[in-house]
């Protein structure tokens, strides 16, 4: 047994490099951070001040650095660089969610007691000084307003979308793609004054009603609603089309039958993006929608409240006891941001349920 | 229920661009005619007029006469949707509706017209274009199982099953092999076959030695150059253009010494 004795031969694999634990952006991360306090404590400490932003910023630059120079050292120039994007990239998405949270903890933090106060969502602002009242009036004024945006705006642009994706060619398809594009960057009481005209022409001057606020969200939605659904339409693949004529199907009903419904999930989740830019918006509907502290159940008629307007009209004008308005305000802004979360879940879940299913 | 082709002097074109020329040939029926050629000849665009699926590219149009049991696809107050219920396609990439489970995409023919289907008579339908297409045993448990989840071989054996399934005459087949490994290739030509005994099927494809199986004519199409029209060489029975073509390009191009 010669061969037993002898000591495997070790060959240098020149493939390998040098490569540093997983941990060691974390730990190079903690040392930074606890330096960066540290200097800024120090620093600091003379007048009493501590002033931690400073020290966590100075720990993330110095983190990047000493980062880069490690790997730098052990792994060599490319992975350096790989690892100084990662954290700049990293850096990017972290500095993005700093004001959505701090946004979100502020609104729920100011808002929850008086949403959750009883009355907030079960009374208007009638008669109501000071204490008490609620939002209910800009609540039912807001889905009544948004929900007649919606069944004006998703026809009309669900069909133009239609129409540019199937039918438009030349010079009229051009044309109104310019114009949807135009009408995207509409400012919204340029919308709100140019409703407020037409609405005058017709019911006289100083008319206020919850439906022109409808229309002039409409003229707002509606480019948005086309372009997303132009863009969904598109991507349904032409052979589809193809098979469906193919069977002798005609083009309307290859258009009703595969290629809406294949690409239903877009399209319902473009429209909900699509209602929840129109629901904050606040101009036209202080101009057209006007405001006031009643319950309001007929858009044809007379003033509608909304919540936008709530909010504001609630902060700048407290009345007695100024606190109470600003409590409202805030709770009229999570009950906003509340709804619109509520639209996002419900559009994730029929695009779930209306997506192509691709399992066995 | 299967009908004659007669194809007279038939131009297409794209836009001004005259993609094909001078095509006349006559397809009997129940036959099974294989078109051959390099890419770019004009196979493809030529099958495609044959029942108007040109028209969907935008700026094609025909001149010509395309004559389907003596009547004219391109005379004035044709329909293009009553053409292609008589006349079906199946495409080089298995194409099946991703909306709709195994059971709906045979039925897509019929539901998508609207034709109202008591569930036992769309049951036969299913099973019997199912066993038509070679399909039945494979999928008989999961009909209501999406389409999208078979393999690439039984989604172009279900798209050929949805096409059976409208009863046209002619059935015309753009590369239904390309995408599909051998044994799928196989229950396909096995299907052709099977097809021929019923319908008049028209096939486009690269493979030479898969014209020679499953064909009963074919024809040789060839272009002389980018950007000159594509021409129908010679059309004849399958075993004179693989033993003994008449034109030199046809006898080079199946031999393999093209190019």
């Amino acid at each position: 047994m010669t061969t037993g004795t002898q000591a495997p031969r070790v060959i240098a694999n020149s493939y390998t490099a040098g490569k540093l634990p997983r941990w060691t952006p974390w730990a190079v991360l903690a040392v930074a951070l606890v330096v960066s306090l540290g200097a800024a404590a120090i620093m600091g400490s003379p007048e009493g001040e501590f002033n931690w932003i400073l020290g966590i910023i100075g720990g993330v630059v110095l983190f990047v650095f000493a980062n880069w120079l490690l790997s730098r050292l052990v792994e060599g120039a490319r992975q350096a660089t790989n690892r100084l994007i990662t954290s700049l990239v990293t850096g990017a998405f972290v500095l993005a969610l700093i004001p959505l949270i701090w946004l979100t903890l502020t609104v729920v933090v100011n808002g929850l007691p008086t949403f959750l106060n009883g009355t907030f969502l079960s009374q208007s602002m009638r008669n109501v000084v000071g204490e008490g009242g609620g939002a209910l009036h800009a609540i039912v004024g807001t889905l009544l307003i948004t929900g007649l945006a919606a069944v004006i705006s998703i026809p009309v642009g669900l069909m133009t979308a239609i129409y540019l994706v199937e039918y438009g060619t030349g010079r009229l398809a051009k044309g109104i793609t310019f114009f949807v594009d135009v009408m995207t960057g509409i400012p919204s009481i340029v919308a709100g004054l140019a409703t407020y005209a037409v609405f005058a022409l017709i019911f006289g001057e100083g008319v206020r009603m919850g439906f022109a606020g409808s229309v002039a969200l409409s003229i707002l939605m509606i480019p948005v609603v086309v372009r997303s659904s132009e863009e969904i339409i598109r991507l349904v693949p032409n052979e589809l089309r193809e098979a469906s004529y193919a069977l002798g199907v005609p083009k309307w009903r290859t258009i009703a039958k595969v290629v809406l419904p294949t690409s239903i999930a877009g399209i319902t989740t473009g429209i909900m993006l699509s209602i929840s830019r129109v629901i904050g918006e606040t101009a036209p509907l202080l101009i057209v929608a006007g405001f006031t502290a009643s319950m309001n159940y007929n858009p044809f008629s007379e003033r509608m409240m909304s919540l936008p307007v709530f909010v504001y009209t609630q902060y700048v004008s407290p009345g007695t006891d100024a606190q109470f308005y600003f409590d409202r305000s805030w709770a009229g802004a999570l009950t906003l941001i509340l709804i619109v979360a509520l639209l996002n879940a419900i559009a994730r879940i029929v695009s779930h349920y209306f997506s192509p299913k691709t399992g066995r | 229920m299967s009908k004659r082709i007669e194809v007279r002097d038939l131009d297409v074109y794209y836009g001004t661009f005259r993609a094909v020329e001078g095509v006349t040939l006559t397809i009997e029926p129940r036959t099974v005619t294989a078109f051959i050629g390099p890419s770019g000849c004009g196979k493809s665009t030529f099958i495609r007029t044959l029942n108007r699926m040109h028209e969907v590219i935008p700026g094609a149009r025909v001149d010509g006469e395309v004559l389907i049991d003596g009547n004219n696809l391109y005379g004035p107050g044709v329909d293009p949707v009553l053409v292609r219920r008589q006349v079906g396609m199946v495409f080089q990439r298995p194409n099946p509706f991703p909306t709709m489970s195994i059971r709906e995409n045979v039925l897509a023919g019929v539901r998508l017209n609207n034709t109202r289907m008591p569930k036992q008579e769309a049951d036969e339908l299913v099973e019997k274009s199912l066993m038509g297409a070679n399909l039945w045993n494979e999928v008989k448990d999961r009909l209501d199982k999406p389409g999208s989840g078979l393999s690439g071989g039984q989604q172009q054996r279900l798209c050929i099953a949805r096409t059976i399934a409208v009863s046209p005459e002619v059935i015309l087949m753009d590369e239904p092999c390309s995408a599909l490994d051998p044994i799928s290739t196989l229950a396909i030509e096995d299907l052709i076959e099977e097809l021929k005994t019923e319908y008049t099927i028209v096939i486009v494809t690269h493979n030479m030695q898969q014209a020679s199986r499953v064909s009963d004519k074919t024809a040789f199409f060839n272009i002389e150059g980018t950007g000159k029209p594509g021409k129908l060489i010679e059309y004849d029975d399958t075993t004179t253009i693989f033993s003994n073509p008449s034109v030199k390009a046809t006898e080079d191009y199946v031999s393999g010494k093209f190019g």
